[in-house]
């Protein structure tokens, strides 16, 4: 276990810029083994961008990198992801 | 109380430092008016961001101290010895400073005040920031959930909150606190003196038929030795939610 | 809206490098901060080899006694990595890969670094090529510690160094440029920190 791995909580704030539906509880299943769990509760690396792996697995679930201006994000270790649409006031 | 989900995405809000206050000889309170804050639930953190007259950025997470009945944020900061943001954040500021915050962020790792049974929370050192901001929401809205606090500390001059936990913990209001201090403890000190193991868990945690969620919060071996141990008392995983603090926040 | 200035913030940063060592948007760090892009492997040495595949006449390998039975070199260099800090005069060990691409028989131009873990990047074989690259095993006069991606990384200081990739295992030669694990999330295909090439299009 790496002592310098943190979770998806750390990455939401990132990820939150381009979901208007709430990240840390959006589920994803793992295109890996299958594992379903919240962006919450998965494992983050952080180097030269952000890397979501599967905590079950550790296959990478999703990739971020950002220069400030542009964010390129890849998803395709995660099958599908739930996300709750907006509710309104 | 506005629901899980997020309406249009984050920017950046402009804070400026109404008060600063030591809580602790290496942890500090800021308190910041942020024009425009949406407000926020318990247990959400902000990335703060700051930036040097060249233009250099640095960047941390920290979690949300106040309870949402406050109109102000604060956030409660450790000073790291060898950290960048940190010590800026705890010698440096000082009223009428301004840094930039981005949030509020997280759903998941939030108070949920229709909590169906116990809840435990579990801190290790500064991972107790969100749940104090927990137990405050907790205390505000006079809530009646069965709820205890596992806290472990280094030593007792390190509690954070210390009195304010005493305080709220006086019996009444079904609120729990139990401290390990796994470092030094004072003179006559008839409490928990080692790290927080499945065992210490076993006498403190409610049983799995009890609990409705736990919060576990502090750096990420504790928080992984704590969600092992749960489980392996037959907790279900579901009903662990972990938020994970790390040495890249300084 | 353009970023506050927080008075008095400065950051962690040596103001004394000189500048001509220090490629632009870069900052000097007396640190070796460790980035990471997921857990570290732990491949015993006993099972641990080096290959060259793919464009080749045939498949190299070396195991572990192999490799460090080549001749190495000590050398000195600056690095620079993409997240803004710049590290002056570091000091490894390692075999250049001259070496280990000695005698091959190639029509391909480049070459993409496999590492334990999954991790990839590619580079022109030119850059790998004419003493600007190692794989290394000691840093500071130390065997590679597993954090900075020992035992053995991929050394190319000239480029922006995620291209020197930690616990690399081997490289395949291609006849085209395929963008590695970070290349093909945003970061330039080749990183030269002299031209400050970070991102897609810069």
């Amino acid at each position: 276990m790496d002592a310098l791995k943190l979770d998806g909580n750390a990455a939401a704030g990132l990820l939150q810029e381009i979901f208007t539906a709430e990240v840390t509880t959006a589920r994803g299943m793992c295109a890996g083994c299958g594992a379903v769990e919240p962006v919450g509760a998965v494992s983050l690396y952080s180097g030269a961008g952000m890397v979501l792996r599967c905590p079950h697995c550790d296959a990478v679930l999703v990739k971020v990198v950002t220069d400030g201006t542009r964010i390129w994000l890849d998803a395709r270790g995660v099958r599908a992801l739930e996300l709750h649409a907006p509710t309104g006031p | 109380m506005a629901g899980a989900a997020v309406l249009g995405r984050l920017t950046w809000h402009l804070a400026e430092v109404v008060e600063i206050r030591p809580e602790t000889s290496q942890t500090k309170t800021i308190t910041f008016d942020v024009p425009g804050w949406p407000g926020h639930r318990a247990g959400q953190h902000v990335d703060v961001r700051l930036t040097a007259e060249d233009g250099y950025q640095a960047e941390r997470s920290y979690s949300i101290a106040s309870s949402p009945d406050e109109s102000r944020v604060e956030l409660t900061v450790e000073r790291l010895d060898d950290g960048e943001v940190s010590p800026y954040l705890t010698d440096e500021l000082r009223p009428g400073d301004a840094i930039e915050l981005r949030g509020p962020v997280g759903g998941y790792f939030v108070w949920d005040p229709q909590a169906d049974g116990h809840v435990f929370l579990v801190a290790g050192g500064s991972g107790i920031v969100p749940l104090m901001a927990m137990v405050r929401q907790r205390a505000a809205e006079r809530s009646t959930i069965p709820t205890r606090l596992l806290y472990s500390s280094r030593r007792w001059d390190d509690v954070i909150y210390r009195d304010e936990l005493g305080r709220l913990a006086d019996g009444s209001g079904g609120l729990d606190v139990v401290h390990t201090l796994t470092r030094t403890q004072p003179t006559g000190w008839d409490g928990y003196s080692r790290r927080v193991d499945r065992a210490l868990l076993d006498e403190v945690a409610p049983t799995p038929s009890e609990l409705a969620l736990a919060y576990v919060c502090g750096p990420t071996p504790f928080v992984e030795a704590v969600a092992e141990g749960l489980v392996g008392l037959g907790h279900d995983p579901q009903r662990i939610r972990t938020e994970r603090f790390g040495p890249t926040g300084g | 809206m353009p970023p506050i200035v927080s008075r008095g913030f400065r950051g962690r940063r040596r103001g004394d490098a000189p500048s001509d060592r220090v490629p632009p948007g870069q900052y000097a760090t007396d640190d070796f901060p460790v980035l990471s892009a997921g857990p570290t492997p732990h491949t015993p040495l006993d099972q641990w080899d080096f290959t060259i595949v793919g464009e080749v006449d045939e498949l190299r390998r070396w195991t572990w006694d192999e490799l460090r039975a080549l001749p190495s070199e000590s050398i000195t260099v600056d690095i620079h990595c993409v997240t803004k800090w710049s590290k002056l005069d570091t000091e490894w060990e390692g075999v250049s890969v001259d070496t280990l691409l000695d005698g091959i028989d190639t029509s391909a131009e480049y070459a993409t670094a496999f590492c334990d873990g999954g991790y990839t990047t590619n580079l022109p074989l030119e850059d790998l090529t004419g003493g600007k690259a190692w794989i290394s095993f000691g840093y500071g006069g130390e065997p590679l510690d597993p954090e900075h991606g020992g035992p053995a990384r991929l050394l190319v200081p000239h480029l922006y160094f995620w291209k020197s990739a930690k616990w690399v295992r081997g490289l395949r030669l291609t006849e085209t440029d395929e963008p590695g694990f970070w290349e093909s999330n945003g970061y330039h295909l080749y990183g030269d920190p002299w031209r400050e090439q970070r991102y897609w299009g810069d």
